[in-house]
């Protein structure tokens, strides 16, 4: 079958590469529909994730078809249309049973590479390192799904396979920082990064209630698309200043609930960026914390920030004292999507989220390296590239 | 010759972070390392997990060459299994370059109980897929191949 494989950094290649086959009796086989780039993916192409290997296929957001199913398998049956969570969960340790599936202490391949990162394994994610369990991605025909009676949904009828391709993870991810973040009724949430998972992350505050959602970005295809398909308030932080901008439309207290949705290659305007990209271009730091430093700094007296933007490793300049001193609660997390996706699906059938417009630009498979170029320099206004077989 | 300069910065530099980050996160070397019990939680109950007072599959392979103990974990978090081999591994085997050759006799002890758990929980120990990458001819690609195969052996248990 065709795969879509990172070949070194900023190298991708389509290969031949062998079918998947079952390899545990609670696995099924899914026949590609869709597949989805995404931010995350890019610190892994430019070599920013650890533990990638020539010939790793890549790719994590899809839905698809089953065509096999494992002798194991009791809710799934050949035929099915499913979205596939990007998070692998065995369903019954103690961290599934916690609905913290992101944290599954079964499911990653390699828990020693994950524990000399972490100090604790994440789950398996596929298509995302050997870090992180080596899992074969969904860029490709054909997907093995490991513990589908936890990770795969079935796609309800009336809902397209792009609108239920992003069910896999970014709805499912922004849903999650409104949801931890603890955003309550009445609410000002800011939300920085209007990618994907930014504009999931809006969406999701406003339905829990939020009286105002400000997203903020650079790009004004995707500050627009915020506005017109999400509902949020938008700030361009290229033109404005946005600390000064947030105590202006919340009364002079700071956002109550601030959302990071950027992640570990944050760009920005002032010196700050500049002091974060020598020391990022030169591996003094792994990531660029940009916009968790703006996220702490603006967030009001007592409230919350959550980082949902993918981080790997340490970062410089951390303002732990503003987080101290202004008794912020901290949090971050990778996606526990097994938890929301059943809901999320039903809310995306009602119409109450929207997912379509994220799909900017499809193209086979084959077009793959060419979809990640533009995706990457955000090319012809590029919100997400999606592959059909 | 700009891209050669630039690689040996970037080398030099992820080399000096590397050192710095392991001088901050690096325990000082353990005296107990080769005594220490290794453990897992397993989210079932005690009388699951030792029926009997067998050990469970695959610990019960190693024989006498184990100690095994399981008490409940707190929290109702199910089952603390424990297990560490009776005759103490020396220094020698619990060295780096033996743990890289996969030598270490601790490695084979924290794969097994890492399947045990996964086995009284799930019923099956998710297996990787065949072959896990589509080539493992680059120099990277060996070493993180390597690394992967030491993986299930290695780690913080």
């Amino acid at each position: 079958m065709r795969a879509v494989c990172w070949e070194g950094v900023n190298k991708l290649s389509v290969e031949q590469i062998p079918d998947p086959e079952i390899r545990n009796e609670q696995d099924v086989v899914v026949r590609l529909l869709a597949s989805t780039t995404c931010g995350s993916d890019l610190h892994l192409i430019g070599g920013y994730i650890p533990a990638m290997q020539a010939g790793d296929v890549i790719g994590h957001e899809f839905v698809g078809e089953v065509v096999e199913v494992g002798p194991g398998v009791r809710r799934h049956a050949v035929g099915d249309r499913v979205v596939v969570c990007s998070f692998i969960g065995c369903g019954r340790c103690w961290y599934c049973r916690n609905d913290l599936w992101s944290l599954c202490d079964n499911t990653n391949t390699n828990p020693g590479i994950g524990q000399a990162l972490f100090g604790y394994e994440t789950a398996g994610i596929f298509g995302y390192s050997h870090a992180m369990g080596g899992i074969r991605g969904s860029h490709a025909e054909y997907v093995r799904v490991p513990f589908a009676d936890y990770g795969a949904f079935p796609v309800p009828e009336g809902v397209d396979d792009i609108s239920a391709l992003f069910a896999s993870d970014s709805v499912p991810t922004g849903w999650m920082g409104a949801d931890l973040g603890g955003v309550r009724p009445g609410d000002v949430v800011a939300v920085w990064g209007c990618g994907a998972v930014g504009q999931m992350a809006a969406r999701a505050a406003l339905l829990k209630g939020a009286e105002r959602v400000i997203a903020i970005d650079r790009l004004p295809e995707r500050l627009a698309m915020t506005e017109r398909h999400i509902g949020a308030e938008v700030i361009d932080y290229t033109t404005t200043d946005v600390a000064a901008e947030l105590r202006e439309r919340t009364g002079g207290r700071g956002p109550d609930v601030c959302i990071e949705a950027v992640g570990m290659e944050a760009h920005g305007t002032g010196p700050d960026h500049v002091y974060d990209q020598v020391k990022h271009q030169l591996r003094l730091q792994t990531d660029r914390p940009t916009a968790v430093r703006q996220a702490i700094h603006a967030c009001r007296k007592g409230g919350s920030v959550f980082v949902l933007g993918v981080f790997a490793g340490a970062v410089d300049k951390f303002p732990l004292g503003m987080v101290v001193n202004k008794g912020l609660t901290l949090r971050g997390a990778q996606m526990h999507g097994q938890r929301y996706i059943p809901m999320l699906l039903e809310r995306i059938a009602k119409g109450e989220i929207s997912t379509a417009h994220l799909a900017t630009h499809t193209m086979s498979l084959d077009d793959a390296p060419r979809g990640y170029d533009m995706f990457k320099h955000k090319k012809d206004g590029c919100v997400r590239a999606v592959f059909r077989p | 010759m700009k891209n050669a300069a630039r690689t040996a910065l970037v080398l030099a530099g992820a080399g000096a972070g590397a050192a710095v980050l392991r001088r901050l996160v690096s325990p000082p070397s353990d005296p107990r390392r080769g005594e220490r019990w290794m453990v897992v939680t397993v989210n079932r109950p005690p009388m699951d997990v030792l029926p009997e007072g067998r050990p469970p599959t695959p610990l019960d392979e190693f024989g006498d060459a184990l100690e095994i103990t399981v008490r409940p974990a707190p929290g109702d978090r199910g089952t603390e299994l424990a297990a560490r081999l009776r005759e103490t591994p020396s220094a020698a085997e619990t060295s780096l370059p033996s743990r890289l050759a996969g030598e270490d006799p601790r490695q084979e002890v924290r794969r097994a109980l890492r399947e045990a758990k996964s086995l009284l929980e799930t019923g099956e120990v998710l297996r990787s897929d065949a072959p896990p990458t589509a080539r493992e001819d680059t120099i990277g690609g060996r070493i993180v191949g390597a690394a992967s195969r030491r993986s299930g052996g290695e780690g913080v248990l």
